[in-house]
């Protein structure tokens, strides 16, 4: 590999692209008036997330980024906004106090955040003794299976109660259902 | 014989981008042809012999449109949408296994790689729809999440029913294992589970609806919705469209032929090499025109029943039949 011209150039710019996507992904899914356009934003977001987790070493969950949050969880989202209300809703009036409520908003976003960043830079983490794992696809899979089992189960309960709550919705058809 | 890596990048990119392109353009050749034989007259026959010149004609014509962005459209999306649809196309082409060292990018997790990326054709489809404001857009867009939110888990459930067989993702290592003879193709492979024809029938069927292919053809259902997602796109816009159209039954034939049909294998264990996985390849993309043109288009709850209520047991009883299989049969 080391007889490419400029590799690390080009592995520095990659790199950068997609850190840049990831951030300005995540810019555009918070700013934007638009849903559909916050939606894309959030699936940019994915693909440098994904992106990172490529040179993590990871191309498993790379790709399991992608597919799940974008083949899956944006589809949902703009499927939901299309079933909804297919052209957007007339601007609203600014609330009074949106004004004061934004502000907060970023400060307590900001404190947590450097709250969080403080923890994980002086924190002094105990070090792997050395890779935790081979990082296979096997490797993964048994550890799932195995050391944390409970939680992977507990996710699915989580779906369950979703699939559930469809099911209690879309009992009655479009029947209303009979006053009782 | 290996390349220097840089020139064995710019090969097989250089060889990606004319094979998209070229398959592109004369598989509208083979379906306007096949369409015209199956329904007993010639066809395109004026631009070339046999109209063979006929897609540059087209593509020249395409090209010299302007593209116009409907007033009120989202400008930005509409302009990204035929983009977003063609690039997860062209990116699988890295891990197809065209033959025994014809792989751009061999990839312990390939599979996965072409599964994930062609889930965002559905995203992008629908984007493109969105952004046209047109009501038949976006009734279009609607059926083809539905659609492809339906028929994604059934496919998924059948690679997993080979992923069991096969324990790994790297296609090039699956189209080795299946080597010496067309019985050892995981489509014949019997012992292992009885239903493995089946097996690839779902598939193949999945693969119809994820490309939008008829009768599955709810995204651009000419007779009832213009032309579904597409209405609005002019010139190139709408050619992109169709290119990745073709780009993913491509893609979606190549990894059958992958699957289950033993790739570059020869069916008789000998003389194996990328000859046999282009012959099955193309018999299987003729198949796809064949049914287009042969079956009518179902109608849309029919289709969503298919799914839920005929595909998806199926699948999920050969997936539990493969793992009691493989538990009990074999040590």
């Amino acid at each position: 590999m080391n007889t490419f011209p400029g590799a690390a150039w080009i592995l520095a710019g990659v790199f950068a692209l997609s850190g840049m996507l990831t951030v300005g992904g995540a810019l555009l899914a918070v700013t934007s008036q638009r849903v559909i356009r916050s939606v894309s934003g959030l699936a940019l977001g994915s693909v440098g997330l994904a992106g990172l987790y490529y040179f993590l070493h990871s191309p498993f969950l790379a790709l399991m980024e992608i597919l799940i949050y974008i083949g899956a969880v944006c589809v949902t989202i703009v499927f939901a906004v299309m079933l909804a209300e297919p052209d957007e809703p007339p601007p609203e009036k600014p609330r009074p106090r949106a004004r004061l409520e934004t502000a907060v908003a970023l400060l307590v976003s900001l404190a947590a955040g450097g709250a969080l960043a403080w923890l994980g830079l002086h924190t002094r983490w105990p070090v792997a003794r050395a890779r935790t794992g081979d990082g296979s696809l096997r490797s993964l899979g048994v550890e799932l299976l195995s050391t944390y089992c409970l939680a992977f189960e507990l996710i699915s309960l989580v779906l369950l109660l979703a699939i559930l709550g469809a099911l209690v919705l879309a009992r009655h058809g479009r029947t209303p259902p009979p006053a009782s | 014989m290996t390349l220097p890596e840089p020139y064995r990048l710019a090969a097989f990119v250089l060889g990606a981008l004319a094979f998209v392109g070229l398959n592109a353009a004369y598989l509208v050749w083979v379906e306007r042809k096949g369409a015209a034989r199956f329904q007993r007259r010639p066809g395109p026959t004026e631009v070339g012999p046999e109209g063979l010149l006929q897609p540059i004609a087209d593509a020249i014509k395409l090209l010299s449109k302007q593209v116009i962005v409907p007033p009120g459209a989202d400008a930005l999306l509409f302009r990204l949408a035929p983009a977003v649809v063609m690039a997860p196309a062209l990116m699988t082409f890295a891990v197809l296994p065209f033959g025994a060292h014809l792989t751009a990018r061999p990839m312990s997790v390939g599979l996965l790689l072409a599964v994930a990326f062609g889930s965002i054709n559905v995203m992008a489809i629908l984007l493109g729809g969105w952004a046209s404001r047109n009501k038949y857009a976006i009734i279009s867009a609607a059926r083809v999440v539905s659609q492809n939110v339906a028929y994604e888990i059934p496919l998924l459930l059948v690679v997993i029913t080979l992923l069991m067989i096969t324990g790994t993702l790297d296609l090039s290592e699956i189209v080795r294992q299946q080597a010496g003879g067309f019985w050892r193709w995981n489509v014949f492979k019997l012992w292992v589970n009885p239903l493995m024809p089946v097996t690839f029938v779902i598939f193949f069927i999945c693969l119809l609806a994820e490309t939008n292919r008829a009768p599955f053809d709810m995204a651009e259902a000419e007779s009832e919705l213009v032309a579904g997602a597409f209405t609005e796109y002019a010139g190139m816009g709408f050619g992109v469209f169709f290119m990745a159209e073709y780009a993913n039954i491509v893609v979606g034939c190549a990894l059958a032929t992958a699957l289950f049909l033993g790739g570059w294998q020869s069916p008789f264990g000998i003389g194996s090499g990328v000859g046999w996985f282009l012959l099955k390849l193309y018999l299987l993309i003729f198949t796809v025109v064949w049914i287009r043109w042969t079956f009518p288009r179902t109608q849309f709850y029919g289709l969503l029943n298919l799914s839920w209520k005929i595909l998806i047991p199926i699948s999920l009883g050969t997936l539990g039949l493969t793992s009691v299989l493989l538990k009990f049969i074999r040590p």
